[in-house]
């Protein structure tokens, strides 16, 4: 059964090619980052606003383009780890606040990208075209007079990045949610024959005629005659300079993590890339927001996303949607920035007031659930303190590695030495179990990091080391009961086997019981490497119950049939002889010591 | 007879309950001298848990513990401590902000000739080592729940009791040797720490199984008392717990002498050293401290004060009785 298991460890090893371990940063190189998020009243954070944060900083990990890096929740912590050196200006972006804003648009451009990016990625090469004609379809939607507003998936379902071109062209609508918003209900119909065209990679956007932009004759023409006319009115000059050189077609430019002050204007990206935009400062913040929830509109099967502000919140929600809604096209809409980059950019109908609000606009439930949790908590009202930031060069993390099998092999060495000297035959059975619970932890770390994300660190392999012990304790136990029954004298070895097991077996499943519950607390409690300690502990106690009971056990009993073991043969560790003076008939009277 | 001998054949038989009250006074002043070192000297706290910034390099240059301080101090780091192993050196400063800690970093790299992706960094908020111990004492606070429950279902609440008072024991004494000789405690020795109680648990449980296992015969008609049963199961696995004890220590010993000589201070080192002296202590305490206080406890019941006091009047004296336990020796089978 041992053997099956060992094969069927063997086995997947062979098939999934993974003859090593995956090794943790700490030893391979790479830089761990520990936040701990605190709210701004310096408590800790609830789970799911967690939970929300680590999504943040994952989409801002991946947006920085690292390979591999992951992003992992660890208690109240976020650790970040990401491979190979020189990570700083990383950790700069995945450590900072993100915070939800609604900033008026100001300006807005499709994204220009190089002919080899579309090639292999159709999406953004579509948004080049389609940019016109989104200025001049969402224009009539301004005056929510039924006309086809045309709006698609919002950017964050961006799950399927090729459809969104023409989402991104497009845009949702914000309105209040009153009756007189039926009217956005007509567009979706719209809509859905959009998605459709959607799904073909963006050819519609490419089949739109590239009108010539509609809404903004009084700025001077751009020496790109493809590229829209912005109406710089009211635009900081340095920030059209950032915006005139920001280029979204890279997913390093789209800003994530980027500290956009609110009392400033900013240029940013939409999160796809496929639009730049100049947004005034932010009038209204995430904290203002009472609480959004997905739905579906009654009588209908469209879903929107609703919005409720705080009262101090309505009122500059009311402003700010007056002021936009009187503005021309692209400043009638309202961005909405996330974390620098924006997730989505509603025209705004009608102006709010009364602090509800619902935008509307393509969305399944997948993707109106997404931005109501955008925005539910997308304000996060969190600080991440960087508690520690390890950094460790792959020679440093060689020499850890290194130093760390050099113990192990020494620790096993010398438990082998001593348990040979001491129990000279019996030793051989303890070395044999210990290869095979070697052999077993090996290949158990292996699939797991295969299989599991399972990474071999420093705290690891102390506890492997640490846990030789443990696992000799068990034959020690044994060995030791078999002794008693043989000095005791009246059993055959054959007996005494059998009779130690059974006593020997409770001993050592309560002992391994008391480790296995320290590896559990240590394993929910701890911080950092603790858990990797504490895991490799748990593992190892479990692999010696296994090894001991499949084994150990097994094998003694095996050998117990042999006559050099049962006859007592002098280097077989149970010499009746040398185990008792008293001879083997004799219960023993031990002599007297003061 | 020698005692190796002795030992190999398991045939000890050393009076450890009776000689309670050597191990109480001993215990007592171990804990004195360690809660006095606590509270004189205190723990000398590692960059964990003062907050700081740690850089490690390693250089193929000569250099003395003095050009590393000052070329690092150049740099307008105030506080700065270098420790060496072989060539690789660590500095600890205090907390540097980010820009300055890159700027430090490529200055250590151009001085001493490493490539700057060779030169690592930790750097540790100041609040991170308040949440490390705190984690810690909840973990101290859990373990110690689950433990007293278990141990109340596997054995008794008596013998979970004596157990948790030798952790204690076990704790405050690997504390105090840390406060009196300066060892750097770090995240890895608080680890360290709570593997240590493991340990202590471990052995206590081996042995009060075999005691559970000898007294559960004690009868009206038995000739030995609690004391006498328990002395008796301790010596019947004194052998295994000296064993266990050697191969458990034998490994961290490893480590130990590992990250000390080639890796220098580190996790190694600290864990290693944090278990080196707790197992130790462990040791001791579950032979010398667990077991007489269970017995002190047990002893107080009424069914082994009765047995106590037959045994008393038939043998005469204690010491007679004391005499008995060694007769009685091996009570089992």
């Amino acid at each position: 059964m041992l053997l099956a298991f060992i094969l069927a460890m063997g086995a997947t090893m062979l098939l999934q090619k993974a003859f090593t371990p995956k090794l943790g940063l700490d030893l391979a190189g790479g830089t761990t980052v520990t936040l701990s998020p605190v709210t701004l009243n310096n408590a800790s954070p609830p789970e799911e606003i967690l939970d929300r944060a680590v999504n943040i900083i994952r989409e801002r990990v991946n947006g920085t383009g690292i390979s591999d890096a992951e992003v992992a929740k660890s208690g109240d912590n976020i650790i970040i780890s990401i491979p190979g050196v020189g990570q700083s200006e990383a950790i700069k972006l995945v450590a900072t606040t993100a915070e939800l804003r609604f900033r008026q648009v100001l300006a807005m451009e499709a994204t220009q990208v190089p002919q080899d990016l579309a090639t292999n990625a159709p999406s953004p090469g579509a948004s080049q075209s389609a940019a016109p004609s989104a200025s001049a379809s969402a224009a009539p939607s301004t005056t929510a007079s039924g006309s086809p507003q045309q709006s698609a998936k919002p950017s964050q379902s961006a799950g399927a990045p090729s459809a969104s071109p023409t989402g991104k062209a497009l845009s949702s609508a914000l309105t209040a949610p009153t009756p007189a918003a039926s009217a956005s209900a007509a567009p979706s119909a719209t809509q859905s024959a959009q998605g459709q065209k959607n799904d073909k990679k963006g050819q519609n956007a490419k089949a739109t005629p590239s009108a010539s932009p509609s809404a903004q004759a009084s700025t001077p023409p751009a020496q790109d005659p493809n590229a829209p006319q912005i109406n710089t009115q009211g635009i900081d000059p340095a920030v059209l300079a950032q915006f005139n050189k920001l280029n979204c077609a890279d997913p390093a430019n789209r800003g994530q993590g980027v500290q956009d002050d609110p009392n400033k204007q900013y240029a940013g990206c939409e999160t796809d890339g496929s639009y730049k935009y100049v947004l005034d400062v932010a009038k209204v913040v995430g904290t203002d927001i009472d609480t959004a929830s997905a739905g579906v509109r009654q009588g209908t099967t469209e879903w929107v996303v609703q919005l409720d502000f705080k009262s101090k919140g309505a009122g500059a929600w009311a402003d700010l949607t007056q002021k936009a809604y009187s503005s021309q096209e692209p400043r009638n809409k309202v961005a909405v920035v996330l974390d620098g980059v924006v997730i989505t950019a509603p025209n705004i109908i009608s102006p709010i007031p009364g602090g509800r609000a619902e935008i509307t606009g393509g969305f399944d439930q997948a993707s109106a659930t997404t931005l109501a949790d955008q925005l539910k908590y997308g304000a996060l009202p969190l600080k991440f303190n960087r508690s520690s930031i390890d950094s460790v060069s792959s020679t440093l993390g060689q020499d850890q590695l290194q130093g760390g099998l050099i113990a192990g092999v020494i620790g096993l060495g010398l438990v082998v030495l001593y348990c040979l000297l001491y129990y000279r035959g019996l030793g051989i059975v303890a070395v044999l179990s210990l290869v095979v619970a070697s052999i077993l932890t090996y290949t158990a770390v292996v699939v797991l990091g295969h299989n599991a994300g399972f990474r071999l660190s420093l705290p690891h392999i102390i506890g492997l080391v640490v846990s030789i012990g443990i696992t000799a304790d068990s034959f020690i136990v044994y060995f030791e009961r078999i002794r008693d029954e043989m000095k005791e004298g009246h059993r055959t070895l054959r007996a005494a086997v059998e009779v130690a097991w059974v006593r020997a077996r409770r001993t050592i499943l309560i002992a391994d019981a008391v480790m296995f519950i320290a590896a559990i607390v240590l394993y929910f409690l701890a911080v950092g490497g603790v858990a990797g300690f504490a895991f490799a502990m748990g593992l190892t106690t479990l692999i010696d119950i296994v090894v001991v009971f499949l084994f150990t056990k097994p094998f003694i009993a095996l050998l117990a049939r042999l006559k050099f073991f049962a006859k007592g043969h002098p280097l077989s560790g149970l010499d009746a002889e040398r185990m008792s003076e008293h001879g083997t008939a004799a219960r023993p009277t031990t002599p007297q010591e003061a | 007879m020698g005692l190796a001998r002795r030992l190999y054949r398991g045939e000890i038989d050393v009076d450890f309950v009776g000689k309670w009250r050597l191990w109480y006074s001993l215990s007592g002043v171990l804990l004195l001298v360690s809660i006095v070192g606590l509270l004189v000297n205190g723990l000398n706290l590692g960059v964990e848990f003062r907050g700081g910034t740690v850089f490690s390099f390693k250089t193929s240059q000569n250099v003395t513990v003095e050009q590393v301080r000052d070329a690092i101090r150049e740099d307008g780091v105030h506080q700065v401590i270098v420790q060496s192993a072989g060539n690789g050196w660590r500095v600890t400063t205090e907390s540097l902000q980010e820009d300055f800690r890159a700027q430090v970093q490529s200055d250590i790299a151009k001085d001493f000739n490493t490539p700057a992706g060779e030169v690592s960094v930790q750097a540790i908020g100041a609040t991170w080592g308040g949440e490390v111990s705190q984690k810690a004492w909840i973990g101290l606070g859990v373990f110690m729940l689950a433990i007293i429950l278990y141990l109340s279902m596997a054995f008794e609440p008596k013998m979970a009791l004596a157990a948790i008072v030798a952790l204690f024991h076990d704790l405050i004494i690997t504390a105090g040797i840390y406060a009196w000789s300066g060892f750097e405690v770090t995240p890895a020795t608080l680890l360290g720490f709570l593997t240590i109680l493991g340990y202590s648990l471990y052995d206590a449980v081996v042995v009060f199984d075999m005691i559970k296992e000898v007294t559960a015969k004690l009868g009206h008609t038995s000739k030995m008392t609690y004391s006498m049963a328990a002395n008796n199961a301790l010596n019947h696995t004194l052998i295994r717990s000296l064993n266990t004890s050697l191969v458990a220590i034998l490994p961290v010993a490893a480590i130990l002498f590992i990250g000390t000589t080639l890796l220098g201070a580190g996790t190694l080192k600290d864990l290693s050293l944090a278990l080196f002296v707790g197992m130790i202590v462990g040791t001791y305490s579950s032979i010398c401290v667990a077991t007489p206080l269970l017995v002190t406890l047990k002893e107080r019941e009424p069914k082994y004060q009765a047995i106590a006091k037959r045994l008393a009047s038939t043998k005469g004296t204690g010491k007679g009785a004391k005499g008995g336990s060694k007769s009685a020796a091996v009570a089992k089978g």
